[in-house]
C-alpha cells in the first residue's frame, strides 16, 4: 500500500506549495493593489494616524494635517475650503480621497517609493513617519478672481473657469460653482461626514463635480475658432479671404436653413474671414465646416486636444466633436462648425484652444502639479512642460490670434478688454435643450505679443433672470478679471 | 527491518524535550509581544502562562516518554508550537475585539482550559490505546458512533444552528461540534472496513485511458460515503465537513485498493456533488462568487475582503503582534485566524505556520509509510490526509486560493472540540509511530549477557 501513499505525499506537496505560492502572491505582489483599494479601513486608519503632507499654492497650504486628540492623531484641514475643493478634493475616512488627495496619495501619505529612504531613517530614528508635500501651479489671485467672478453672478449660478499658461500648459486657475467644503468630509465625526455626503450627492447642482474639467457642454461660437483654424490650414485662407455671408445658410435639396443669431446678415455676402469671426457669423462657419469636411475638422479639433483625456491627477472628461454618429449630413456638419449638434467641450479644453492659438499653434499639455517634495523639502520631481501637438503653423496661428484681438477690440468680445493690453477672445452662446436658456462661453488670452494666460469661462445656468444670457456680457468680465490677476 | 538491525532503535526523547521547550518559548514570546504591542508592557501574568505552558508541554512529553517511548519525536513539539501561537493570537484578538466593544466575549482563557483538556485527552489515548490494532476490533462500533455523532446536531433541542450551519450541539453550558469527533471515528471505521474489503474492491473493471476503473457492483461503499457527505451538505449546510469526509473516504479507499480508478470515480462524484450544491444552495453560490471576484459585491463579501486587506497590510514582515487590525475581520479568532496571523506576523510568519503544518503532514505520511500492518497504514494515512485536507481547505479558503468553506485551522483556531480532537489525532499517530519504531519483542528481550547465544528458543 506504499505506492498510493507516495502518490498522496506528492499531492500534499502540491497542496502546500500552492498555499505558499498563493500567500506570496497576495502579501508580496498583490499587496500594493489591495492597499490602494477604496474602503480599506486598515490603510485609512494608518493614514489618519500619520502626518499627511500639505498641498501648497504659492507656498501657502490649501490642505494640511494638524494634530488631533480624538480617535485619530491628525485632522485634515482645508483653510480655504470650497475655493480649492475642485483641486484638493477631499480626504475622507468613509469615502476615500478625490482629486489631488487621491492622485498624489502616495507622496502625501509618505508611501511613495521615492520616500523609502526617509521611511527607513524615520524608523531607525524612532521618528513619526511624515508625508511629502505637493505644490500646485495655481495662481492664488487668479483662482480667487475666477471664483469671485462666478459668485458675483449669484450663488445659484452654475459655471466654471479654467486658466492656463499658454507657453507651458501650467494651470493657473480652475474654479467651479457651486463648490463644496471638503472640511466636512474630512471630519472625524463620521456621522456628520455621512450626512454631508448624502446632502452633497443628492444636490441637483452637483457641487462635487469639477465643471471646469468634467462638464462637457456645447461650446457654441467659441468652437468657431477650431473651424477657422481648420479652414485656414486646409483651405489656405487668411484674415482677408472672402467667405460666405448673408442672413441664412441653405442646403441643396433641404428645407432646413441655418440662420445667424439675432437674425442679422453678418454685414453682407461675401465678407472677410476677419469680419465673420468679429460678428460670429453662423453662415460663414457653417459653410466653412462643409468646405473643410468632417474628417479634417475632427482632426483639427483633436490637435487642440479633443478626444483625449486632457489632464492627469484630477477627474476630467474628454471633449468630442461628434457623438455616437459620424458621417454627418451637410446640415449637421454646418451645425458642428458653429459648436452645436453633438460638439461637447469642457472649459479646460476651450482654454487649451485659446492657449494653442496664442502660443503660435503649439498646444502644451496642461498640468497641475508643479513640484513634489520630500518631508525634508528636498525636491523629488518638477513637472517639465510638454508639447501636446502642433495644432497650426505659426504664421496661420498669428493671423488667427490677430483676428481674436479684433473680436475684443471691435467685435462681440469687448467686455473682456483691458486698457493698455492686447487681449484676444471669442464669445459663444450655445443653444441647449428646447425651452432651456443657452450656455454662455468666453475664451481669450492676453497679452497677444507675449501670451501669459489663456482663459475659458462657461456659465451653464444663471440664477434668477435666465433669459438674458450672452457669452461676452457674462463671461467677458470674469475672463478679464482672471487675466488682470495674472498680468498684475 | 529494525528487528535485524544491529543498532538499537533510538527513542530520541531528549531531542523531543528540547524541541518541546523551544515550542513553549515561541508561544511565550508571542504572548509577551502581544502585551508590548497592545499596552506597551509585558503582561504581569506572563509567569502564569509560562508555568502553565511548561506544565502542559512537559506533561505531554512525559506521557509520550512513559507510554509511547519510541514514538516520532517531532510531532509533539510541532503541534505545541501551533497551539502556543494560537493561544497568543486568540488573546491578542480578545484585546482588539474588546477595544471595539467591551461586551464581546473573551476566548483566551477558555482556550487555555481546552488546551489542557486536549492534552489530557492526548494522554488518555496513549494510556488506553496501548496497541492501535486493538481498535480494529471496534470497526463497526466506531462507524455507528460516527453516524450517531453526525446526526446529533439534527436532533431538535440539543442541535444548534450557528451562522447558517447546523453542526453544533449544546448541553447545558457546553457547546460542542460532534463533527470533529466523527472525523476520528470515521477514520478508524474506514481503515478497519477497507483493510478487510480491500481485495474485493481492488478487482479491476473496465480500463479507460490507462486507468482500471472499479467494477460497477463494487460502487456500493463509495456511493454510501458520498451520500453521507451530501447528507451533511443538505441537512447541516456545512460544505467544509462534507468535502473533508468525502475526501477522507476516497483517499483511504485509494490507498487500500491501490487503484487510481477510485480517485477518478471520487472526483466525478465530487463534481456532481459540487454542481448540486451550487445549484441548490444560495450560500454555496455566494461563496463561489466571493471566490471568483470578491470586489464585485463588497457588502456581501466583506469578510474575505477584510482578510485580504489584512494580509496585504501585513505584507512581507507583518505589522507585528498587537499592531495590526485583524479584529476587523469577522471570526478573526476562529475560521480566519490564519489571516490574522498573516496580518501581524506577515508573509514570513504565515509561511512558517504553513510549513509547520506541512511538517506535521510529512511526519504523518512517514508514519503511514513505515507502519507494518495494513490497519495502521490506513488509519495513519486517513488521519494525516484529513489533517492535510482540512489545512488546505481552511488556509486556501481564507487566502482565496479556493472558495471559502467553514473549517477550523487545527490547533490554532478558537474552539474546544477542534483542539481536543486534534490532540487525540496526534496521540493516535504517535501510537502507530511507537508501534512501528519499537524494536520487535524478541530483540527487545535480548540482554547484554545473551550476546553469545546463537540459537534462541
Amino acid at each position: 500500500m506504499n505506492k498510493p501513499i507516495r502518490i498522496l505525499a506528492v499531492a500534499c506537496l502540491v497542496m502546500f506549495v500552492g498555499l505558499l505560492f498563493n500567500v506570496n502572491y497576495i502579501q508580496a505582489f498583490e499587496a500594493d493593489d489591495l492597499n490602494g483599494r477604496d474602503g480599506n479601513r486598515r490603510v485609512m486608519d494608518e493614514q489618519f494616524s500619520r502626518e499627511r503632507g500639505a498641498i501648497l499654492v504659492d507656498g501657502t497650504a490649501i490642505a494640511e494635517s494638524v494634530p488631533s486628540n480624538d480617535r485619530w492623531r491628525f485632522q485634515r484641514q482645508y483653510p480655504e475650503g470650497a475655493l480649492y475643493a475642485p483641486l484638493t478634493g477631499y480626504f475622507s475616512y468613509i469615502y476615500g480621497q478625490s482629486a489631488i488627495e487621491r492622485s498624489q496619495n502616495d507622496i502625501l501619505s509618505g508611501d511613495d517609493n521615492r520616500l523609502f529612504v526617509n521611511r527607513v531613517v524615520d524608523l531607525l530614528g524612532n521618528q513619526e513617519p511624515q508625508g511629502g508635500s505637493v505644490e500646485l501651479t495655481i495662481d492664488p489671485v487668479a483662482q480667487r478672481a475666477a471664483a469671485e467672478g462666478l459668485r458675483d453672478l449669484g450663488e445659484g449660478t452654475r459655471g466654471a473657469v479654467a486658466a492656463i499658461d499658454p507657453q507651458t500648459g501650467a494651470i493657473l486657475a480652475l474654479a467651479t460653482q457651486p463648490s463644496y467644503d471638503p472640511n466636512v468630509l474630512a471630519s472625524h465625526d463620521l456621522q456628520s461626514t455621512q450626512d454631508a455626503w448624502d446632502q452633497l450627492t443628492a444636490d441637483a447642482n452637483q457641487p462635487m463635480t469639477n465643471r471646469a474639467t468634467q462638464a462637457t457642454l456645447p461650446p457654441g461660437s467659441t468652437f468657431k475658432l477650431v473651424t477657422a483654424a481648420a479652414a485656414m490650414e486646409n483651405l489656405d485662407l487668411n484674415p482677408d479671404s472672402q467667405v460666405k455671408g448673408g442672413a441664412a445658410l441653405t442646403f441643396p435639396g433641404k428645407t432646413y436653413t441655418l440662420p445667424n443669431q439675432g437674425g442679422g446678415n453678418c454685414g453682407g455676402d461675401p465678407i472677410t474671414l476677419r469680419q465673420a469671426l468679429e460678428v460670429s457669423c453662423n453662415v460663414s462657419f457653417g459653410d466653412l465646416a462643409n468646405q473643410v469636411g468632417e474628417d479634417e475638422l475632427v482632426e483639427q479639433a483633436e490637435k487642440f486636444g479633443f478626444g483625449t483625456d486632457p489632464i492627469s491627477g484630477i477627474a476630467a472628461n474628454e471633449s468630442l466633436v461628434t457623438g455616437e454618429s459620424s458621417d454627418l449630413e451637410d446640415t449637421q456638419l454646418a451645425q458642428t462648425g458653429i459648436g452645436q449638434y453633438e460638439v461637447t467641450a469642457t472649459p479646460l479644453q476651450m482654454a487649451m484652444v485659446a492657449a494653442g492659438i496664442a502660443n503660435d499653434g503649439a498646444v502644451m499639455k496642461p498640468y497641475l502639479v508643479d513640484t513634489v517634495r520630500a518631508p525634508n523639502l528636498e525636491v523629488l520631481e518638477t513637472t517639465e512642460p510638454e508639447r501636446l501637438s502642433e495644432a497650426m503653423n505659426a504664421g496661420k496661428a498669428g493671423q488667427l490670434k490677430d483676428m481674436m484681438v479684433s473680436v475684443v477690440d471691435s467685435g462681440t468680445g469687448r467686455p473682456a478688454a483691458i486698457p493698455g493690453v492686447q487681449v484676444g477672445g471669442k464669445t459663444g452662446t450655445a443653444e441647449s435643450a428646447e425651452g432651456r436658456p443657452p450656455y454662455a462661453w468666453f475664451v481669450g488670452f492676453a497679452p497677444a505679443n507675449d501670451p501669459q494666460v489663456a482663459v475659458a469661462v462657461m456659465v451653464e445656468s444663471l440664477e434668477g433672470n435666465t433669459s438674458d444670457i450672452g457669452g461676452g456680457r457674462l463671461g467677458g468680465p470674469i475672463a478679464r478679471a482672471v487675466m488682470e490677476a495674472i498680468l498684475r | 527491518m529494525s528487528d535485524t538491525s544491529p543498532l538499537a532503535p533510538r527513542k530520541r526523547r531528549g531531542a523531543e524535550l528540547v524541541l518541546t521547550l523551544m515550542a513553549v518559548v515561541i508561544g511565550v514570546f508571542g504572548y509577551i509581544a502581544v502585551g508590548l504591542g497592545t499596552t506597551g508592557a509585558i503582561p504581569t501574568d506572563t509567569y502564569r502562562l509560562i508555568g502553565g505552558l511548561i506544565l502542559a508541554a512537559v506533561g505531554a512529553h512525559l506521557a509520550v516518554r512513559r507510554f509511547a517511548p519510541y514514538a516520532d519525536p517531532v510531532l509533539l513539539p510541532l503541534v505545541l508550537c501551533l497551539n502556543g501561537l494560537g493561544l497568543a493570537m486568540i488573546h491578542r484578538l480578545d484585546m482588539g475585539r474588546q477595544a471595539i466593544n467591551p461586551d464581546r466575549a473573551a476566548f483566551a482563557t477558555g482556550q487555555v482550559i481546552w488546551t489542557f483538556v486536549g492534552i489530557i485527552a492526548f494522554t488518555a489515548v496513549l494510556v488506553l490505546v496501548r496497541d492501535h490494532r486493538r481498535l480494529q476490533g471496534f470497526t463497526y462500533t466506531f462507524g455507528l458512533v460516527a453516524i450517531g455523532l453526525l446526526l446529533l446536531p439534527l436532533i431538535p433541542g440539543i442541535g444548534q444552528e450557528i451562522n447558517g450551519a447546523r453542526i453544533w450541539i449544546r448541553l447545558g453550558p457546553f457547546s460542542f461540534q460532534p463533527g470533529e469527533a466523527a472525523k476520528v471515528c470515521l477514520a478508524i471505521f474506514f481503515a478497519g472496513y477497507l483493510v478487510v474489503k480491500r481485495d474485493v474492491l481492488a478487482l479491476a473493471g473496465k480500463r479507460l485511458l490507462g486507468i482500471d476503473l472499479p467494477r460497477g457492483r463494487d460502487l456500493g461503499p463509495i456511493l454510501l460515503g458520498w451520500l453521507i457527505s451530501v447528507g451533511i451538505l443538505v441537512f447541516q449546510r456545512d460544505l467544509g465537513s462534507s468535502l473533508l469526509f468525502f475526501g477522507l473516504f476516497v483517499v483511504v479507499l485509494f490507498v487500500a485498493t491501490e487503484r487510481p480508478g477510485w480517485l477518478v470515480v471520487g472526483a466525478l462524484l465530487f463534481a456532481v456533488g459540487a454542481w448540486f450544491g451550487y445549484t441548490a444552495f444560495g450560500h454555496v453560490r455566494v461563496r463561489f462568487e466571493a471566490w471568483l471576484d470578491p470586489f464585485s459585491n463588497p457588502d456581501q463579501n466583506g469578510q474575505i475582503i477584510s482578510a485580504l486587506f489584512g494580509l496585504a497590510h501585513g505584507g512581507v514582515l507583518g505589522r507585528g503582534w498587537g499592531l495590526g487590525s485583524p479584529e476587523l475581520t469577522p471570526f478573526s479568532f476562529s475560521d480566519f485566524i490564519l489571516a490574522s496571523l498573516g496580518e501581524e506576523l506577515g508573509l514570513t510568519g504565515l509561511m512558517a505556520v504553513l510549513l509547520i503544518y506541512g511538517l506535521v503532514v510529512e511526519r504523518g505520511l512517514r508514519i503511514a509509510l513505515t507502519c507494518r500492518d495494513g490497519f495502521g497504514k490506513l488509519l495513519g494515512i486517513g488521519l494525516t490526509m484529513s489533517f492535510a485536507i482540512q489545512v488546505f481547505i481552511v488556509a486556501g479558503g481564507v487566502t482565496r486560493l479556493i472558495p471559502l468553506t467553514g473549517l477550523t485551522a487545527p490547533f490554532l483556531a478558537q474552539g474546544g472540540s477542534s483542539i481536543v480532537m486534534n490532540w487525540a489525532i496526534i496521540a493516535l499517530l504517535l501510537r502507530i509511530s511507537d508501534q512501528t519504531r519499537r524494536p520487535a519483542p524478541k530483540t527487545s528481550r535480548v540482554d547484554a549477557d545473551d550476546q553469545t547465544q546463537v540459537v534462541k528458543l
